[in-house]
């Protein structure tokens, strides 16, 4: 993998009035990665994502999302990220077919082309035979690959995925992962949270968010390795709890 | 009522909504004191389940006994003795901290002080936010003070539906720290939660998806009736690994696990030394294969392939 940083975040604060939300973040993700962003609730990380993505400025600091400013470039920096969430990400009284045009066409995706890659997506995802169901009808699993291949059909160069398998089954929690090593191996860069912590095994990369500060940043076997933990949930529980006050 | 060790009985009880099969001839007995944890994904009748035990549902057949009441008819009794924090916060977002808890004790004819000790450990930190709307907490508080008020009434039996789901690692420890600690007071305490781990910390946990008791037993027993031989497979590049491990001959399972692939065969064993060369002819780096034993998502995930309208397969 080249080492190509895609998402350079240099001095992140965001302050909500006296409350320091991001204290001095500072980090790079690389192209193809996958990488993991984690910590407790109220750690920070939303308030992050939601700068990384264009939706709110920083207080100060410099933020690139690939290739892309912050301050000055916010609508190229959301045409060139996708993001789901496990909350919101399709419309239930659409079809599957209706989801995909209605998002591609937001992207500014022509009608042609709209419409073979419909049929190529709906085929890989084994989904023809459902295309004109609405998305209500369809079990949770079907529904969350599907979030996830309209995210990325304008071929983002990140995707940002917020607790995407909350939920879910194991089997298709699994399923899900396969999607996006596959989607990485395309060279999407994958900004993923989560709160399983055997998922943040599956990253290249995770960072620990604690009480506005990113506290590690490593591979998973690096962190354990320096936590002399046997696995990432001890590693978080470490970070985290150290300053926890509940 | 004669004394029963089993203070909850479910007896082949079916539940629909509409056209949806919600809850499939379950039975249940689940005993008194016990910390029971009910596991499974959304969608798989967990809620249907614990809103049949509150008697908030009635099921279509079959029958429910909580300490000898029948949920049909002696619903009126069985809601003075259990405590009940449904998976969506339902307090009064517009009375504050203390106002929501003087209300529910109030409710049921108890004061907040005789039965404080009951939600000490918890209502502690909302001591200092007491005058605050409940709307105005965080996450996190407001599931201690929905925790506070279904207990504030020293219930017997305390339902909890999914009082973890997402919240982070180290918030989820610390609640099921006070659940084991209410347990001690004798209290039956019945959780439901889509997270696998949290088994371990049950006395016993029944998994359940699409509207099937698919186990029920201590966690130990779950993972002793397990009967496949599991290895745990590692190389350099994991979404490579997995999909050669699929092409192994006789590869029955092949599924991402932590830091590891989890492989099963059909045939009786897998001779590592074979499985490794194969591997290293594949181009795997690093490659390491261990034999060990399954947890409480690998039994889970073995149950629930024979489930008929579960429509995803791993392989």
């Amino acid at each position: 993998m080249t080492r190509e940083p895609i998402i350079i975040v240099n001095n992140l604060v965001k302050k909500f009035g006296h409350f320091v939300a991001n204290d001095h973040l500072t980090f790079e993700v690389f192209r193809g990665e996958i990488f993991g962003f984690l910590g407790a609730n109220g750690a920070g990380k939303t308030t992050a994502i939601r700068i990384l993505c264009g939706l709110s400025f920083p207080t100060s600091g410099e933020v690139n999302i690939a290739g892309y400013d912050i301050y000055r470039q916010r609508d190229l920096i959301k045409k060139n990220i996708g993001y789901m969430s496990q909350k919101f990400s399709l419309y239930e009284d659409l079809t599957v077919k209706e989801n995909i045009h209605f998002y591609a066409g937001i992207y500014g995706i022509g009608i042609t082309e709209i419409k073979k890659r419909t049929q190529q997506l709906l085929e890989e995802l084994e989904l023809k035979n459902v295309e004109n169901k609405l998305i209500k009808e369809l079990p949770l699993g079907w529904r969350q690959k599907l979030a996830f291949s309209v995210a990325i059909f304008h071929n983002p160069r990140i995707v940002f995925l917020d607790e995407p398998t909350g939920g879910v089954d194991p089997v298709t929690r699994r399923r899900f992962w396969e999607l996006i090593y596959g989607a990485a191996e395309k060279g999407i860069t994958i900004f993923v949270t989560t709160h399983y912590m055997d998922e943040a095994e599956y990253c290249h990369r995770v960072s620990i968010m604690d009480q506005g500060r990113i506290e590690a940043l490593d591979k998973p076997d690096k962190l354990k390795t320096r936590y002399n933990a046997g696995n990432m949930d001890e590693v978080f529980l470490q970070i985290a709890r150290k300053t926890k006050i509940g | 009522m004669v004394t029963d060790s089993n203070i909850i009985r479910i007896k082949n009880v079916s539940r629909k909504f509409g056209n949806v099969k919600a809850l499939n001839h379950i039975n249940l007995a689940i005993e008194k004191g016990l910390l029971f944890g009910l596991i499974g994904p959304d969608g798989a009748g967990k809620t249907t389940l614990l809103r049949l035990i509150t008697t908030l549902l009635l099921p279509d057949e079959g029958k429910i006994t909580v300490d000898g009441f029948d949920t049909n008819k002696d619903y009126k009794e069985i809601r003075k003795f259990i405590g009940y924090m449904p998976g969506r916060f339902s307090l009064y977002q517009d009375l504050s901290v203390e106002e929501n808890l003087n209300f529910y004790a109030t409710i049921f004819n108890v004061t907040v002080k005789e039965n404080y000790h009951l939600i000490r450990d918890v209502f502690i930190y909302l001591e200092p936010f007491k005058k605050r709307l409940a709307k105005n907490l965080s996450g996190g508080m407001k599931q201690k003070l929905a925790l506070s008020c279904a207990l504030i009434h020293n219930p017997k039996i305390l339902i909890l539906d999914e009082p973890t789901t997402g919240v982070d690692a180290v918030s989820r420890k610390e609640f099921w720290e006070n659940l084991k600690q209410l347990q001690k007071l004798n209290m039956t305490v019945l959780v439901s939660t889509p997270y696998m781990d949290e088994a371990s910390m049950c006395d016993k946990v029944a998994l359940i998806q699409s509207g099937t008791i698919m186990e029920y037993n201590t966690p130990a027993q779950i993972v002793s009736g397990y009967q496949k031989h599991l290895k745990a497979v590692r190389s350099e590049n994991m979404h490579a690994l997995l999909t050669d491990l699929r092409e192994y001959p006789g590869c029955e399972s092949a599924y991402l696990f932590g830091q590891y692939v989890h492989y099963t065969s059909e045939e009786k064993q897998t001779v590592p030394d074979q499985l490794t060369s194969f591997l290293v002819q594949k181009g795997h780096t690093e490659i390491q294969v261990l034999d060990i034993e399954p947890n409480i998502e690998d039994c889970f995930i073995a149950s629930s392939a024979g489930i008929p309208n579960h429509t995803e397969n791993i392989k």
